[in-house]
Parts: structure tokens; sequence; C-alpha cells
């Protein structure tokens, strides 16, 4: 199978892909697919599998010069970057410098917001997840979200790690139960959970239930999980768990989180973005990007060190 | 004006507002409970069983109501039939994929107006576009059509304000997951709007189901031995019994027709009852 994809200029993130637009619901890792570069010049054919695993799994973003625009405004401007696979990645600056925004991209939730332009390329382990032929429905499987706030839905407990594997097509009881048990133990809610999973959703404390979405999130077997703020609305044991949560998980999904909170970002993630919106003549901009530890102690912008030691935002 | 003063004013001034608007609210009660009482009082001693399953005597002033309560069941039926699924799509539509343009803001100031407009004036559309333009003919058909026209815009807000008031960040959460906007709403959205749905509708159906003016010329007649056998029958019916008892049968049966007006307000709160415990129970299935 060949498909033809935009593959940004940092050759370390053009790695693997899978095919979006095969209905089977992703490749198999095990067989390899092949794929072709659409710059001009030569076409080298990679092995993905065999790429993926060098670069260490799936779930990596470039960013190339993205802009979006709600409307006739426009909010943010020329953002590129490179998500590793397999590594936290925390977007910080004050409110309404865009981290959101910039987050929907990544799973095209910005589809959904109407008027919402989105330009540049966003790359996900090569393949430029805006072409045409990408259905968002297939991409947000493998992109999951969690929110800022707690969102279970309605439902039993099991019914909401379910969702997403009914939703890929999933029947067979054993499989769903298995995927629930996994699942939920990736989020580090089985052992408080196993016993009641019949229960609804709303009876869990908050933390729980933000332990839940994740989850949820994590049901769809995603590369990658957005999270946007996702302890803003908890109290700090929650916070704690949710923190502990995110570093299990890095060992098999990419996480990008947006955060208020400094010092969670120089916790717990490996590279830091700074964005910043100076004036609202002005899209936002993202001012640096790096890694935390260098972000937090060395930054090379005057602009971030001032954000990070609180003089404003 | 010392502090003091001012602060003592602003506690009576309180203590004022929640008199004024307590006792606004206890009136409620009061008429309700008056309401309520006087139709119970004056019909209890009509219900029995002979009442309710046999047919009118002597033009209503004796004998029982059955094909008066079967026509109406018939017509409130044949209006649910036509009302919930139509008025249920559009305030999905309404609610979740309406674009914000002209179209939109048409078929919002039709449902105000449509809802604007007076029952008589229904019954009057009703009897030139489904009796006689449609060729109905006073018929059950022809009354649920019309009543149907009346309630769809109860139906239709109520489905879109039920729709509206679940949070943005659940249907997030579905689409996040892969889920189509389809799956999103069957599976997430109309569930947790359902009951804000079906009190809307019954509110809207108890309403149609209470209305004169609307089947006066669409087929409600004033007496039928049989109950109706088709859709294209007419049909006896509750309100319109009150109704022509009072203005046409001299020497009409007071407790016969306060018992009419009984068998109506009890049926329709059976339903909603019925319908509250279904959501309960929905409530605590989901629950347990």
């Amino acid at each position: 199978m060949v498909i033809p994809l935009h593959v940004s200029g940092n050759g370390g993130i053009a790695a693997g892909m899978r095919n979006l637009n095969a209905g089977s619901g992703g490749a198999d890792e095990g067989e390899p697919r092949f794929l072709r570069e659409e710059d001009e010049g030569d076409d080298p054919v990679v092995g993905v599998s065999a790429v993926a695993e060098a670069e260490g799994g799936l779930g990596a973003f470039a960013l190339a010069d993205v802009s979006v625009s709600y409307g006739r405004d426009r909010v943010l401007e020329g953002v590129s970057m490179d998500i590793p696979a397999q590594k936290v990645t925390a977007l910080i600056g004050p409110s309404g410098c865009g981290k959101s925004t910039l987050l929907r991209c990544l799973n095209r939730m910005n589809d959904e917001y109407g008027d919402v332009r989105v330009t540049g390329t966003i790359a996900l382990d090569g393949q430029d997840v805006m072409a045409k032929g990408v259905d968002p429905v297939e991409l947000r499987m493998r992109v999951g979200q969690v929110f800022q706030r707690p969102n279970p839905f309605p439902m039993t407990i099991f019914e909401n790690v379910a969702y997403g594997p009914r939703t890929q097509g999933i029947r067979a009881r054993d499989e769903l139960s298995a995927v629930v048990e996994e699942s939920l133990r990736g989020a580090a809610l089985w052992d408080e959970v196993k016993n009641s999973l019949k229960k609804h959703a709303f009876e869990l404390s908050g933390g729980q239930q933000q332990r839940l979405c994740i989850a949820r999130a994590l049901a769809t077997k995603p590369e990658v999980i957005l999270m946007d703020e996702p302890a803003s609305a908890l109290d700090p044991i929650s916070t704690q768990q949710i923190e502990d949560t995110i570093a299990e998980l890095k060992s098999t999904v990419t996480i990008v989180i947006v955060t208020h909170n400094m010092q969670q970002a120089a916790r717990i993630s490996d590279l830091t973005a700074f964005m910043l919106r100076e004036s609202l003549d002005r899209p936002a901009h993202l001012i640096e990007v790096g890694d935390t530890k260098h972000m937090f102690t060395n930054p090379d912008d005057p602009r971030t060190e001032s954000y990070i030691t609180g003089r404003f935002g | 004006m010392s502090t003091s003063a001012r602060v003592r004013s602003a506690r009576k001034a309180d203590m004022t507002a929640r008199v004024v608007t307590g006792v606004a609210a206890g009136s409620i009660v009061a008429v309700a409970v008056f309401v309520l009482g006087y139709i119970v009082y004056h019909g209890i001693g009509a219900i029995d069983w002979t009442f309710l399953t046999s047919i009118p005597k002597d033009q209503g002033r004796a004998g029982g109501i059955f094909p008066v309560i079967m026509g109406t069941v018939f017509v409130t039926a044949g209006t649910a039939a036509l009302t919930l699924p139509i008025g249920v799509f559009a305030g999905i539509y309404l609610a979740e994929y309406a674009p914000r343009n002209f179209a939109t803001r048409a078929i919002r100031l039709s449902i105000t107006n449509m809802a604007g407009v007076p029952s008589i004036v229904y019954g009057l559309f009703g009897l030139a576009a489904f009796v006689l333009l449609a060729g109905f003919g006073r018929s059950i058909i022809a009354a649920a059509l019309t009543l149907t026209c009346m309630t769809l815009p109860v139906v239709i807000t109520a489905t879109e304000e039920a729709l509206r008031q679940i949070p943005a960040d659940l249907r997030q959460a579905s689409l996040a997951l892969g889920a189509t906007r389809l799956r999103t709403i069957r599976k997430v959205v109309l569930p947790a709007a359902a009951p804000g749905i079906i009190t809307g509708s019954i509110l809207g159906l108890a309403r149609a189901a209470g209305e004169t003016a609307p089947i006066l010329f669409t087929g409600a007649v004033f007496q039928m031995r049989r109950i109706p056998d088709s859709p294209t029958s007419q049909f006896m019916a509750l309100p319109y019994h009150v109704y022509a008892q009072v203005t046409s049968v001299p020497g009409w049966n007071r407790t016969l027709v306060w018992g009419t007006a009984l068998v109506l307000v009890a049926g329709i709160s059976i339903v909603s009852i019925l319908a509250a415990a279904w959501r309960s129970a929905q409530r605590r299935r989901v629950t347990w």
C-alpha cells in the first residue's frame, strides 16, 4: 500500500504512520506498510514499523507554520514544533495564548467549533492530519483527549470506558471487559472500582471521574492523549494521582498537556512550549520550545523567564 | 443615614421581598388545590364502572362516556404519533445541526409564530386544509393533524431546550473518542436530555388532549353510539363533550359533566405520573 503524504523537514519525526483512511481501524503493526514522500525530488520508500521502532514508537507530531483563525480573527500564528513520541509535552502560557486552540488542532476538534480555519502542516507520524482524505473520526481514535472538567457520560463506569471500543465496533462482551480492565488499570483506577463497574459514573469523586475520563480515552488505544488542564478542577491529592498516572502512561502514549500550573509543567513534562499573545491586535505565537529543565532553569527568551518566574500571566 | 440604619433598612427590604415572592409562589398552590379540589368534589360522584364503560344516554344527561374517552385517546395517540417524531427531529436539528443563517432564523421565527396562533385559528385552518383540501373529511386523522400543528412548537422548543442544557463538553468527549455526530446524539445527548424532552412533550400533548377549538370543526361530534373504528371516523372527545353539554343540552347533568372533566384531568395526570415514574426508574437502573 502506498499512501502519499506530507513529510515535514524534521527527518527524525517523519516516522511511521498508519493509514487514517482505512476503515479497518489502523494498521497491523507486525506488517510493514510503505509510504512515500510527496516532496519534489526523490521518493524514498520506508518501512514504517521499522522506523517507528527505531524512533521509539508511534505518536509523534510535527507542526509546521500552524496558524488558526476564528472567523476573521487570527488567534494563533506560525507555530512550528515537534512533539516527540512517548514523552510528555507541556504547553504553557497565560490565558488566551492559544494553548487550548493549538491542542484542539491536533485531533481536529476545531472542526467542531464552527468558523475555525487552520493552516500549515500538522503531521502525525508523517501523515498530514489536515489532508482532505483524513477522516477526523479515525484521527480521534488515535488522538484521545481529556478535558478540563471531568466529563464522564451519564452512564455506568463500565459503559463510559466501553464507549470508545463500542464506537470502533467491538461488541463481544469478554473483549470489552478486557479493554475496560486494561484501560482502568492504565488510569490507576481499577483497584478502586473493580467491584462497582456497574455503578453510575457520577457516584465517583471528581478525581476518580477524571481518571475515568483518562481510562475512557485510553480504551480506544490511542497513540497520543491530549490533556487540557486536566487537574485544574481537582484537589491536590487528586492532582497528584493524575500526575502519577501521566508519568506511568508516557511509556506507552504520547501526552500533550496544557497547564496553568508552572510547578506541574516542571514536574511532569519532558518538553515545554511557551506561548504568548502579547496584544489582542496580534495573534499568539510560540515563543520558545525546549527541554523542560532547560526552559525552567535557563530559558532563551526573556519573556519565558518573566512568565515562569511569575512576573506576568 | 448611619451604617446600622442602612443595614436595618436593607434587611427590611430583603424581608419584604421574601414575603412578596413567597406569597406569589404560594398562591399558585392555592389555585391548583382549588381547581383540582373543585373538579374532584363535583365530579367524583359520577365516577363508577358504568360511567366509564357505557355509552351516553338521553343526549348525555345519563349513561356513561366510554366513546368519549376512547375518542380522546385515539385523537391524542394520533397526535402523539405525528408530533413526537417530527417535533423531536426538528428540535435535534435546531440544537445540534442548524447553522447560524437565514434559513435557521426563518425556522425559529415560524415556530414562535406557530406557538402564538390561537387554537380556534388552528381549528379553521384544519377545516380548510385537512378536512376540505386534503379530503380527510371530519375525522380523527384531520383532528390529529390539526392538533399536531398546534403542538409541534411546544415539542420542538422543549426538545431544543433540553438538548441545549446538556453540557458542550459531554458532546466533545464523545466526538473526541471518534464518535460521529449521530452516535454522539443517539448515545450521549439524547439519553441525557430525555427527561426534559418527555416532560415537554407530555405538557404539549396534555394541552392537545384538552383542547376543544381545534377539533370543533375537524371531526368531533356531539353524539356517537359506538367507538370510532378507523382513522377516518368522526369521534366524541372529552373537552368537546363538556362544551357541548353545557352549551347545547337543556337540563344538562352537572355531576356527569364534572365527572367528564375529572376523567380528562385524571387521565392527563396518570400519563404524567407514569412518565415521571418511568424517568426515575431509568435513573435508578443506571445508578444501581
